[in-house]
């Protein structure tokens, strides 16, 4: 059990001294309880404390890593079951198989495919993770080829899956890039767990089912501790429930044998079933989803939900209010769209403003990533300080015209606005979707 | 086994709520639906129960609504019938009907409460599955309209809404009457969405006639609020919440298709890859997501969304030995 903010102020020097950063020592414990500092930010802890807090506030799910420099991926690290808790933290990493039976042109032409699967949606750059070399053939020589040929090309972290032969032919020449092991079972825990250790590698304990599973982990983890959990899917609502009993055993009661990052292959066969099947272990804890699937317009909205589901729900997305957003070639007579920070709704407008045609300013007012009418309802979206921001910001020096655009919703605020800025505003659509339409009718002769 | 197992203990369910009537209950409905009764969280058979399974609600609407091409390809030529469109609806799987009153809407053709009431019958007359009815969004035209349709089908059974924290007392009456089950919709807040089923019951309409619509939000579009809002609702009726133990329905197939990603043409993203697939997982993906935050009837338009979420909720139901 994790322990509270007054349980550690106990253990605490009590001098309210702010070395650590922390205004004074109770805040120092809340801000521990809530994974938000580290015993050593305090100099003064008595070696007593250290040894009583240190065992109670470890993480209940280990950090491991896979990958080394820009491929790396951090798992596990996660403290609550459900996301309005606290947050999850580590999105869960998204593996694409390459079987070994692929071999030269058919092997770069699958390279470059999943090298490729790298996608912008709302003004991030989206992609999968790993790549997962799958020795299909049987052939530990086979595998050696195939390990080598995706690690000199890939420009993901790596996912190599084969038995004891296999990984003790391929494993020691992409040592350097911290690839993880797939899988250290019941019968070879022992070979394979030893070639991990030798080669500083994480290893995935693959058992069948939670009892079983719990005591290799045992078994491993007294030699090993750099491991990633497979329950070995072979049916959806089982791993779920596997998943899900686990998670709450680390979290809940420190149960140290799931206290590990775990790792999901799909077992659907049709692409799409494949990519819904996915969902649940995305939303249900999973560190690692090993997929097949390798098209775009599928693996998008499986991304998307990965980065819906791990959004810190205490966080609004936002984006960079400092900048005016000049979309298209835009000129003095650009129409200048007046939105909030909030990146749903910078980029609901962003991308109707493109799809309108007719280049355009927009305006990201900071309402600390309130949308347009939770900021109205606050006070943050209202005549004075958007006239302040949009002067501040001098985008009225780079046109010719006195025009900003509004959101339909705050229509209320237009008089006023107009009182306070001396600016021409214009009420817009409500729904951003309705942009298109209103620019064409308003600047037909700005269409491209 | 029990060694590793972690249950929970909960004190409360979900509501058990049957949609539809058939002729020896009063209706002319040859199938009826019957959702909730949980006392677990989703698919965690392990520590409680759930008996049933979630199901598909089909969207039509009264008047052709110019949906999406990828969609328009499926329903070309039943979109101006709603007679024929339920049909084709129930051919691909629909376990309801939603049928959108868009037509009785003062800027979309201003139907008249009877010629709406005449559409349902139509609509009841030509499949046998229950049926859910909303109408435009406008308050004062649905307050009209509702009770209209609501006598007009008695005994059916019906799904009728929305109900809305400051519109909720002519549909929640005309369903008390008629003997109808109602949509409590709610803007993405669970204290409103409490709010609003403490009120109708207030009315006294019992809480087993009402159904949650929390607001959905798209994938990719603030899904993960509806997601955490229907965790938490459900982790509140498990602990005994009467006023947040009503089933939920999800209206996915209106916001998945409005997303840029499942609108948007290859020729514009290329980078996006084929629309239709992108477009139909988008649907897709939005209902299995909210499927683990313990939606019970999913709203969806595409047929191949359709067999893809009732596959993934197939599978989950399985009753695993862990």
């Amino acid at each position: 059990m994790a322990l509270t903010g007054l349980d550690i102020f106990k253990q605490l020097p009590k001098t309210n001294c702010k070395d650590c950063g922390s205004p004074t020592c109770l805040a120092f414990a809340m801000a521990m309880a809530n994974g938000k500092a580290s015993l050593d930010m305090c100099p003064h802890a008595t070696e007593a404390a250290k040894e009583n807090l240190g065992a109670a506030t470890a993480p209940p799910v280990r950090t491991v890593k896979v990958g080394v420099g820009e491929q790396e991926i951090v798992m596990g690290d996660e403290t609550v079951l459900f996301r309005h808790d606290k947050t999850f933290y580590h999105p869960t990493a998204i593996a694409i198989q390459i079987p070994d039976t692929l071999s030269g042109a058919e092997l770069d032409a699958k390279i470059e495919k999943v090298n490729g699967l790298v996608m912008d949606r709302v003004g991030q750059k989206i992609a999968i993770d790993m790549v997962a070399i799958v020795n299909a053939s049987g052939d530990a020589a086979t595998f050696k080829a195939a390990v080598e040929a995706v690690a000199a090309k890939a420009n993901f972290a790596l996912l190599l899956a084969a038995d004891v032969a296999g990984l003790e032919a391929a494993v020691p020449a992409v040592a350097a890039k911290k690839p993880l092991l797939h899988a250290a079972t019941a019968e070879n825990w022992e070979k394979v767990v030893a070639l991990a250790k030798a080669n500083n590698c994480p290893v995935v304990v693959k058992g069948n089912g939670l009892d079983d599973t719990a005591a290799l982990v045992e078994k491993v983890a007294a030699q090993y501790k750099e491991l990633v959990i497979d329950f070995g899917n072979t049916q959806q609502a089982k791993t779920l429930a596997e998943m899900v009993n686990a998670r709450r055993l680390a979290i809940k009661k420190k149960f140290r044998p799931f206290g590990y990052p775990m790792l999901a292959c799909t077992i659907a066969t049709d692409a799409k079933e494949e990519i819904v099947e996915a969902a649940t272990y995305v939303a249900k804890y999973a560190s690692i989803v090993c997929m097949k699937v390798d098209e775009k317009p599928l693996l998008l909205p499986l991304m998307a939900w990965r980065m819906n589901i791990y959004t810190d729900p205490q966080k609004p997305m936002t984006v960079e209010s400092k900048n005016v957003y000049e979309i298209g070639a835009v000129g003095p007579d650009s129409p200048v769209y007046v939105c909030t920070n909030f990146a749903l709704t910078y980029f609901a407008v962003e991308g109707e403003v493109v799809a309108s045609k007719i280049p355009g300013y927009i305006v990201a007012v900071d309402t600390d990533g309130a949308s347009v009418l939770t900021a109205w309802a606050a006070g943050k979206f209202v005549a004075e300080p958007i006239a302040e921001f949009v002067k501040n910001i001098g985008i009225m020096d780079k046109v010719n015209h006195n025009t900003i655009v509004i959101p339909g919703y705050v229509a209320i605020i237009s008089g006023k606005l107009k009182e306070k800025s001396g600016y021409e505003v214009v009420v817009g659509p409500q729904e951003a979707a309705g942009i298109p339409a209103f620019a064409k009718a308003r600047y037909p002769h700005l269409m491209k | 086994m029990a060694t590793n197992m972690l249950k929970e203990k909960y004190s409360g369910k979900i509501n058990t709520v049957t949609l539809g009537a058939t002729k020896e209950q009063g209706g002319t409905r040859t199938s009826t639906v019957t959702v909730g009764g949980e006392s677990t969280m989703p698919f965690l058979q392990f520590e409680g129960d759930m008996p049933l399974k979630p199901v598909v609600a089909m969207e039509i609407q009264d008047i052709n609504p110019g949906w999406h091409p990828v969609l328009n390809q499926v329903y070309a030529e039943v979109m101006d019938c709603p007679v024929a469109w339920a049909k084709k609806c129930v051919e691909f799987g629909a376990d309801m009907i939603y049928l959108k009153l868009a037509g009785a809407h003062p800027d979309n053709g201003d139907k008249s409460p009877e010629d709406c009431a005449k559409i349902v019958k139509d609509v009841l007359a030509a499949v046998g599955v229950p049926l859910i009815v909303v109408g435009c969004g406008e308050d004062e035209k649905d307050n009209a309209v509702l009770p209209v349709v609501a006598e007009a089908a008695a005994g059916e059974n019906l799904l009728i809404g929305c109900a809305k924290q400051d519109n909720y007392k002519s549909v929640a009456a005309a369903a008390m009457v008629h003997k109808h089950k109602v949509l409590a919709a709610s803007p993405l807040d669970i204290n409103i969405c409490k709010q609003l089923n403490i009120l109708i019951s207030e009315l006294g309409l019992a809480a087993d006639n009402v159904l949650i619509d929390p607001s959905t939000a798209a994938l990719g579009y603030g899904i993960e609020y509806t997601y955490s809002i229907l965790e938490r609702g459900r982790l509140g009726a498990l602990s005994g919440d009467k006023m947040l133990s009503q089933p939920v329905i999800c209206q996915v197939g209106y916001e998945a298709w409005r997303a840029k990603e499942a609108v948007a043409t290859e020729e514009d993203f290329p980078n996006w890859g084929n629309q239709a697939d992108r477009a139909i997982l988008w649907e897709a993906m939005t209902a299995t997501g909210l499927l683990q935050g313990g939606a019970h009837v999913m709203v969806l338009r595409h047929p191949e969304a359709v067999r893809l979420v009732k596959k993934n909720a197939e599978e989950l139901m399985v009753k695993a030995e862990i």
